[in-house]
């Protein structure tokens, strides 16, 4: 449904994706998983015909991302990470809004966005720079759906929104891919990671690792020690001044330990954080995550 | 423990609404706090009154000893501020900003030179002194911003969604700074919508619609809702 062939694009020196080629399948929901500046941004705005490409080519369902700008624009559902929609009309002069720049109307589409919309509708006559982050995030979608797309393009939809909305808003995504639409979604969130078909990981304008989620976290070769104790702060501090430590990196309740060779077992670490004092020791291998592969090729890609 | 917050029944209302609905909680000295919520919880406006630019309705609240009504300025040299949203002035450099907010507190000139090259020699920021912020890396941005913040050695440092946007290895670079600071004594007050960064915090507390559902240990949080996370905690509460 996406072809991406050796797309590349500078600002000025600053080169924001270097040869990049990705395929997205019909139907699937694909995330671009990335932090900020590593190109997503970029990536979406050439695959919306809003930026041009510096060289490569790019297809949404067969039409060229150059020559079709057009027909493009018709089947393409983007909402980009800024709230870009008109502040000063309501809700649902903004709906009508998109509705009738695409040559349809609310009604025609209503289907497909009213599970989205009827959690807004009871703030139709609002002014959209009144809404809460929540709502505006439901309205922007709503308005990237009117036109009945097949590909839907949304960047960073979830940043800066809250642990339960943002669940929310993933349990939407998945009923619309239901309805058979293509989504192409970034987040900085790698937990979202989990919740696509496949998954981009990308850094710096390159592409680090194309997969399914499961298929990158056991492809990965590293393993992974978790460990806890009382005192989390010195316990990162003690275990870097360990002297087979290659990363130490907080993960929620634990520590993440990688040694160098991977040849560091739990028992030494637990006799050597014994000797530190340390209490409630815990050290577990555990199988690696998202967050896990991303950051070890982070590091080695510097 | 020492208190270095003391909120007792406030409430903020803004005609109506009531952003914060008679919230009662104390902050240690030295200790990270996590101060989480779902957007529109009322987290923003208890912390602009902790900061004392805005004023609550009706309540008592102490910050660094100091009283919410009568001493905002005495509380403002006391505290530090830093959000993902704006902290640093992208159009001076970065030595013209620590200078700047080395000014705007006071710190004596003499003293002013010093501590600006020992914070630059911290963040390996020294061939960095000349640029303009608006063109550094944003995990950059983050770990000037938060420098800044606390430059004046201020009793607490509020902390609102700083990591927001960052890959995963700068935003636990950050998390050092902070360990850091709250080892050598400065209260941290943070919010953030990353919930494994809230099992960082010595003690958490959630919002809801303006009041406080949870306050405890992240350890104790978990064990009382039954939750393997916090992300399982919050959204039990927020959902």
């Amino acid at each position: 449904m996406i072809k991406i062939n050796q797309i590349s694009k500078s600002y000025n020196e600053n080169q924001a994706v270097k040869k990049i080629s990705l395929k997205v399948n019909e139907g699937e929901l694909f995330g671009l998983i990335g932090p900020d500046g590593a190109g997503k941004t970029t990536l979406m705005r050439i695959l919306t015909t809003l930026l041009l490409p510096e060289s490569g080519e790019a297809k949404m369902d067969g039409l060229d991302v150059v020559n079709d700008f057009k027909k493009i624009r018709h089947i393409v559902g983007y909402m980009p990470g800024r709230f870009s929609l008109y502040q000063d009309l309501s809700v649902e002069e903004n709906l009508n809004f998109f509705a009738t720049v695409f040559g349809t109307t609310v009604q025609e589409n209503y289907d497909l966005i009213r599970d989205i919309y009827y959690q807004i509708e009871p703030f139709k006559n609002r002014r959209a720079g009144k809404l809460s982050g929540g709502m505006k995030q439901k309205l922007a979608l709503s308005c990237a759906l009117i036109h009945k797309p097949k590909i839907l393009v949304l960047d960073e939809p979830t940043t800066g929104v809250d642990a339960v909305s943002r669940k929310e808003f993933w349990e939407m995504l998945k009923k619309l891919q239901k309805k058979g639409i293509t989504i192409l979604v970034s987040t900085p969130y790698m937990d979202e990671a989990n919740l696509c078909d496949r998954v981009a990981l990308i850094q710096k304008g390159e592409l680090l690792n194309v997969d399914s989620p499961q298929r990158i976290t056991e492809k990965f070769p590293r393993r992974i020690i978790q460990i806890r104790s009382d005192e989390m702060y010195r316990l990162i501090n003690d275990l870097r001044a360990f002297e087979k430590a290659e990363s130490v990196f907080a993960f929620g309740q634990f520590v993440h330990f990688t040694g160098i060779n991977d040849d560091v077992e739990t028992n030494e670490l637990d006799i050597y954080l014994e000797k530190q004092n340390h209490n409630n020791i815990v050290v577990e291998e555990i199988s690696p995550g998202i967050e896990d592969v991303f950051m070890s090729m982070q590091s080695n890609s510097k | 423990m020492e208190e270095i917050i003391k909120v007792k029944n406030l409430i903020k209302k803004f005609g109506s609404f009531t952003a914060n609905d008679n919230l009662s909680f104390d902050v240690y000295k030295g200790e990270i706090f996590g101060f989480l919520g779902a957007n529109g919880a009322g987290k923003t406006t208890a912390i602009r009154i902790l900061c004392g630019l805005s004023s609550p309705t009706s309540g008592d609240v102490k910050v660094a000893g100091f009283d919410i009504y009568r001493e905002t300025e005495k509380i403002k040299k006391n505290i530090g501020y830093m959000s993902q949203k704006f902290s640093l002035y992208e159009d001076l450099t970065v030595a013209e900003n620590i200078r700047l907010y080395a000014g705007i507190y006071g710190i004596p000139p003499k003293k002013r030179k010093e501590k600006m090259a020992e914070l630059l020699k911290k963040l390996e920021m020294e061939n960095a002194r000349n640029k303009l912020i608006a063109g550094l890396p944003l995990g950059w941005k983050q770990k000037l911003a938060f420098s800044v913040a606390i430059f004046h050695e201020p009793k607490i440092v509020f902390l609102d969604e700083p990591t927001g946007g960052v890959d995963p290895v700068t935003r636990r670079k950050f998390w050092d700074l902070i360990y850091e600071a709250a080892s050598n004594g400065i209260t941290v007050f943070v919010t953030t919508h990353y919930m494994d960064e809230a099992e960082y915090c010595d003690r958490v507390s959630i919002m809801d619609a303006g009041k406080i559902e949870a306050l405890d240990t992240p350890a104790k949080l978990k064990e009382r809702y039954n939750a393997k996370n916090m992300d399982e905690v919050f959204i039990k509460i927020a959902r």
